[in-house]
């Protein structure tokens, strides 16, 4: 506890720039990012076995060969994404990464963003703070795939979740929920992945960490 | 501390400032770049071409060991206190819809003069059970959803008698882990005591109040609400008790064998 005026130009001087994401937050992402791949693409094969609407998904988009296979790996992927899912959500309600990085966030916010964006005027210069659209962008994403579990769950052991079950309407409701929910994480990623593409150094932080 | 998107600085540097910063630092610096366009082909070439993994027998046997992990966690899961959802007759789905893994054309017609369930395995009395002797059995009924493993459901009504009543009546070792079946279309399934016992398990004999259709099993269908279609074997011809394995038509391919709802 000393009292002492710290000298900077005398202690080591980390020249490195600050950690843009925590390694904790880097391995669930990437794990998600896995689980989330092979469950929408295994989940699309099943899709195709009995499709909700008039058209298929493209084979060669899909995973497991036929049904049974697709099954296989979309009831292994499962575990990645709770397991990781949950493992992310207690971690940043531990860090109050929840808190502090997604919030304030106001509709006001998003749309003033949304609209600096579509101009071309919004910086990425600190890639530790989100903008409105990304904090909007990601708390959908966290949610949507809370949505998705539980709607699957309900898919998957209709019989014995019965609170869920009612919860979501009965099993034929969860199964659109479920398609559409699905969408939700599809769009997602293809907007995430865009601006991936034109912010290429949010890619390389999330690897390095800065 | 919480900072809001609202205190930000004015925007000192624009996307497309911070597009071409990057582009020029690419053009910088090769190595990274050959990285990331690796790194994004092969996974993106592993990822889309999915019979890549598909191949691998280390990934199949992955998978089915996940599988028979899966199995475990559903007879965890598993209540016996859970009973499915039962539906009023006006929302049966008319027409149910026949499946199976071979045609409607080529469904198998058994006889009922010449049919008798055999029994086998850990059972007290394996006499046969002919269709009379069966009929002469309390039954019951009931309307129940029926889920596809395939995604779809349709709701019917199968009438017939309390399977743990019948494995009480032929003595069945109910410590036994398995009831397997063997069904006149070559079909064959097998499931776990439990659901067995479970008191919406049903021997069945009618559909919708009418002697059990040829698509639909006839002479004899085990349903079970608590299980995905497949599991509910038609035209059962026999039926054993046992602590071995017995594996499934679809299990045998690929389907999780426990195939619980």
């Amino acid at each position: 506890m000393s009292a002492l005026p710290i000298d900077s130009s005398s202690a080591p001087r980390d020249t490195r720039p600050p950690t843009v994401f925590p390694v904790w937050l880097r391995v669930t992402h990437w794990l998600n990012a896995v689980g989330v791949i092979l469950m929408v693409m295994s989940g699309w094969r099943v899709y195709n076995a009995s499709p909700l609407f008039g058209f298929v998904f493209p084979e060669p988009l899909t995973i497991g060969g036929w049904l049974g296979g697709a099954l296989q790996w979309h009831f292994a992927a499962m575990w990645i994404i709770v397991v990781n899912g949950v493992l992310y959500l207690l971690a940043n309600l531990a860090t109050r990464r929840l808190f502090t990085q997604f919030f304030p966030l106001s509709p006001r916010s998003i749309w003033r963003d949304l609209r600096s964006a579509f101009r071309g005027r919004l910086s990425h210069d600190d890639l530790r703070i989100y903008n409105a659209v990304q904090r909007a962008a990601y708390l959908f994403v966290m949610l949507d795939l809370v949505v998705l579990v539980l709607s699957g769950l309900v898919l998957w052991k209709s019989v014995q979740f019965p609170l869920l079950r009612d919860l979501f309407g009965g099993y034929e409701i969860a199964r659109r929920v479920h398609f559409f929910a699905m969408t939700g994480v599809v769009a997602f990623f293809v907007v995430h992945v865009v601006m991936t593409v034109l912010v290429p150094r949010t890619l390389l932080a999330m690897i390095r960490g800065r | 501390m919480i900072r809001s998107s609202r205190r930000l600085p004015p925007a000192v540097a624009s996307d497309a400032d911070l597009i071409l910063r990057d582009a020029m630092k690419s053009v910088d610096a090769p190595t990274r770049r050959r990285f990331l366009e690796r790194g994004l082909t092969l996974g993106g070439l592993s990822l889309l071409s999915g019979c890549a993994l598909d191949d691998s027998e280390s990934v199949q046997a992955a998978l089915v060991s996940i599988s028979r992990f899966n199995d475990r966690v559903q007879a965890a899961i598993f209540d016996d206190k859970n009973l499915a959802p039962t539906y009023p007759e006006s929302m049966i789905t008319r027409p149910f819809p026949f499946n199976a893994y071979y045609g409607v054309d080529e469904v198998r017609h058994v006889d009922p003069s010449t049919y008798k369930l055999e029994l086998s395995g850990l059972v007290g009395d394996k006499t046969p059970w002919t269709l009379d002797r069966l009929n002469t059995l309390p039954q019951t009924s009931q309307v129940t959803r029926h889920i596809c493993v395939e995604g779809w459901s349709a709701i019917g009504k199968w009438g017939g008698i309390r399977f743990a009543d019948f494995l009480d009546r032929i003595g069945a070792d109910k410590t036994a882990k398995y009831v397997g079946f063997k069904c006149a279309d070559d079909y064959y399934t097998s499931i776990d005591m439990p659901t067995a016992l479970h008191p919406q398990t049903l021997l069945t004999l009618t559909y919708d109040g009418r002697t059990l259709p040829a698509e639909y099993g006839f002479p004899m269908k085990l349903r079970m609400p608590t299980k995905l279609g497949y599991k509910n074997p038609k035209h059962i011809m026999a039926l054993f008790v046992t602590n071995a394995f017995p594996g499934g038509y679809w299990e045998d391919q690929g389907y999780n064998w426990f195939g619980g709802s």
